[in-house]
């Protein structure tokens, strides 16, 4: 048994957590994230040339660094701790997952793109009307000669409007909840036919609206086999749940230190808050849920590699404790700071905004704790 | 012990609700629904109409303008104006500095401000907290020395900060707490003061909270000269308007009609919010538990609330029992909350403050709108008027004796 991380992946934690001391602080995090474009791309040029973080993740042979899981997962946390906007779990996970599997050449030469930093991708997977399914879709997918002609509606597609690419599912087949006949498409967002529009998150990132009216695609566009990309859909998005737990404990570490900190040098009744009993205490529920967090994100990325049904058991049992960690924690970091942790100006309650929509990203904690039901207790009933 | 509306009660009632309906101002109710801000005038309006009918401060005595209504009555009124979405008559005014007029006022002063706060004439703001004096409120700084002006007239020179002074951008006066004698024991030294807000010297600066608002200000008094008969109450006695100010501050905060009219807009929503299992959210398990446990604490609030109320009419101010109110008031509210983001599902996410209404109106359901931002804004309930533990305390101290 061990869980110490390699020299590598600690040398790695070191060169992100040191860039993002000199270039993501909160003021300039802020300022960005005011920006028209809500972004830096220099940032995401330097995640790929100075730190190489890009690839960090991929084969060798693919002209990544050969890491995997665990070395996403350092980066992950380091960017929960800066509240990193750039859109690296859409990009690197999800895209670079999906296209890793596609195996042709169109889809290698994406990876390259993603890992040199020109490819961006946007992962265009829920509906209106279909809240965490992954399989509920009405956008569909027509053969059209060699190629497919794409048509609906995607809704709140993070980093859309920066991305380069859009990938998307789509039904080539089956009805409109089944998981046969699932298929994923990489969609150039230059393609005539995609109408997006673009609004920010409450979290400090940017999103959109999908339209796609008869876009016409090539052959290869699509990620996979036509109709069956559905085991491979669940299990990227289960590896991008453990991303996001990663960032999450990043996120709840600095809501955890920041409220400590605050309550030491806050003075009331002639002492520091953190003196008082009931305050300790909530500290230290909140360090317990920390702590719980970790370990379930550490399980989470231990198992990713596991066969499906025990993969999904333990990306959703990660969820669900984050889940309840980002909103206990989040909350209480605010109750602690009193007012001054209901003011913009203060890092805290960005923290607790990032944790919150968290709660919610790729399925809330229900959704998770009832895919757990199913998976764990359901099958031994 | 009985419940039962009588038939005058149900008259009432059919009385209020019409009125609602054929008197408040469209206009007001389609800006509602918009996630912009309310103007002064905006919130003056439906006051101003209940004010030419009588019924603006229906808790005040008859002599100043209550409605002299029975309890029942008052629980009517607010159930009809929470189920009619009208906007809330601002408490400053009306049921947090009133109440210490009439108790500790002076009849001049109680002629002179009370007509124009039940008319909606002055907007009042308070001057309580203080950056360095939050749950300790009386370590309050903010200094008033007694100085003759050169009008030979007795004034205090006030000089300090006050902070959290909600809509303050927006107040004619605001009722403050200052120390008038810095050697005794910090609550002996205090002092109520009512300041006219265009005096030379007030400089009222923004705080934007989380969820990208502007509510509350930091208020910054500069050589203010406040006329010596502006103090209600004696001097260094204002800890006892401040206490009795900050009980009825906390019977308010209970908000049960508001809270079970959000309850049954959050059950309207999850009628129509997909689940995962493409049946309605109210028909998922997990969700319709949430709901339903919900709607019992907010019962169980409810009654408590009618006990307090009932204490009151049989003469029994609102005591330190309030503190219950106020917790429970506020948990049920955040929570409403909660439950309120966790149903809009992706579409809590779009923060649409800023984004011009016609395109806001194609992103997601309307009802989803701005809910990320109602759940951040609602975490202040746990704060302010006294934070949870502070109302803790207080009922460990005066209710349980520990």
């Amino acid at each position: 048994m061990d869980f110490s991380f390699t020299e590598e992946q600690g040398l790695l934690r070191d060169s992100v957590a040191a860039y993002l001391a000199d270039h993501y602080d909160f003021d300039k995090r802020r300022a960005a994230v005011k920006s028209a474009d809500g972004w830096r791309p220099e940032v995401w040029k330097a995640f790929a040339e100075d730190l190489g973080i890009l690839g960090a993740s991929f084969p060798e042979e693919l002209g990544g660094l050969g890491g995997g899981p665990t070395e996403t997962m350092v980066v992950m946390e380091e960017f929960g701790r800066a509240l990193v906007v750039e859109p690296y779990i859409s990009t690197v996970v999800v895209g670079g997952g999906l296209l890793r599997h596609a195996g042709t050449d169109a889809a290698k030469e994406l990876i390259g793109g993603i890992i040199g930093g020109d490819v961006l991708t946007a992962f265009a997977w829920a509906e209106p009307q279909g809240r965490y399914s992954l399989f509920d879709l009405k956008t569909t997918a027509r053969k059209d000669g060699a190629g497919w002609v794409l048509n609906g509606q995607k809704a709140v597609v993070v980093g859309a409007p920066w991305a380069t690419h859009l990938i998307v599912t789509a039904r080539t087949g089956g009805a409109q909840r089944d998981a046969q006949g699932v298929s994923v498409f990489v969609v150039p967002k230059s393609a005539s036919g995609i109408v997006m529009r673009d609004y920010p998150t409450v979290d400090g990132r940017r999103a959109s609206e999908v339209s796609f009216e008869n876009v016409r695609l090539g052959p290869e566009a699509l990620v996979g086999e036509a109709g069956a990309a559905a085991p491979l859909l669940e299990q990227v998005v289960d590896e991008a749940i453990a991303a996001t737990c990663a960032e999450a404990c990043g996120v709840l570490h600095k809501l955890h230190e920041g409220t400590l900190e605050y309550t030491k040098q806050r003075k009331q009744f002639g002492q520091p808050i953190a003196a008082f009993q009931v305050l300790q205490h909530r500290m230290v529920d909140m360090f317990i849920q920390v702590e719980q967090s970790v370990s379930m994100t550490y399980m989470a990325h231990i198992r990713v590699g596991e066969p499906a049904e025990e993969r999904a058991k333990a990306i959703s049992a990660a969820k669900v404790q984050i889940g309840r960690a980002c909103k206990f924690v989040g909350q209480n970091a605010i109750q602690l700071h009193g007012g001054m942790g209901m003011t913009d100006e203060m890092a805290i309650g960005h923290y607790f905004k990032r944790a919150t929509i968290i709660e919610g990203e790729f399925g809330s904690t229900d959704h998770h704790l009832r895919r757990y039901e199913r998976l764990s207790l359901d099958k031994a009933a | 012990m009985d419940l039962d509306f009588s038939p005058q009660d149900v008259a009432f009632r059919e009385e209020v609700r019409t009125f609602i309906a054929e008197n408040y101002p469209p206009e007001l109710r389609e800006k509602q629904k918009s996630e912009d801000a309310l103007s002064k005038e905006d919130y003056f309006s439906w006051h101003r109409i209940l004010a030419k009918k009588g019924w603006a401060t229906p808790s005040w005595p008859v002599e100043w303008g209550g409605t002299g209504w029975t309890p029942t009555q008052k629980y009517i009124w607010s159930e009809e104006q929470a189920f009619a979405d009208t906007i809330a008559i601002l408490p400053f005014g009306v049921s947090m500095l009133a109440p210490v007029l009439w108790t500790f006022g002076t009849q001049e002063q109680k002629e002179r401000f009370l007509p124009r706060i039940r008319d909606a004439i002055d907007w009042w703001c308070q001057g309580y907290s203080e950056p360095g004096a939050g749950s300790d409120l009386a370590s309050l700084k903010t200094r008033a020395e007694r100085i003759t002006g050169d009008d030979g007239k007795e004034y205090y020179l006030v000089n300090g900060q006050k902070t959290w002074t909600t809509l303050g951008q927006f107040a004619d006066w605001g009722f403050f707490l200052v120390r008038t004698d810095p050697n005794v024991k910090p609550q002996a030294g205090i002092s109520f003061l009512l300041i006219d807000m265009k005096t030379p010297g007030i400089t009222v600066r923004p705080i934007i909270t989380l969820e990208g608002g502007h509510e509350v200000n930091d208020v910054f008094l500069d050589n203010v000269k406040v006329p010596v008969e502006n103090r209600v109450f004696h001097e260094n006695q204002g800890w006892t308007c401040a206490k009795a100010l900050l009980q009825h501050e906390r019977s308010g905060i209970a908000g049960v009609a508001r809270s079970k009219r959000n309850l049954e807009r959050l059950r309207e929503v999850s009628r129509t919010e997909p689940s995962d299992d493409a049946g309605p959210l109210l028909a998922d398990p997990f969700f319709k538990r949430k709901v339903a446990e919900l709607e019992i604490d907010l019962t169980a609030l409810e009654f408590t609330e009618l006990r307090t109320l009932a204490g009151e009419s049989s003469g029994k101010g609102p005591g330190p029992e309030s503190s219950i109110l106020k917790i429970k008031g506020t948990e049920i509210q955040q929570r409403l909350t909660e439950l309120a983001l966790e149903a809009a599902g992706h579409y809590g996410a779009p923060y649409l403050r800023d984004v011009p209404h016609n395109l806001a109106a194609t992103i997601g359901p309307e009802e989803a709108h701005g809910v990320a931002g109602v759940y951040f804004n609602t975490r202040k309930t746990s704060i302010y008027g006294g934070s949870n533990e502070i109302q803790r305390n207080i009922i460990a101290k005066l209710v349980l004796g520990l």
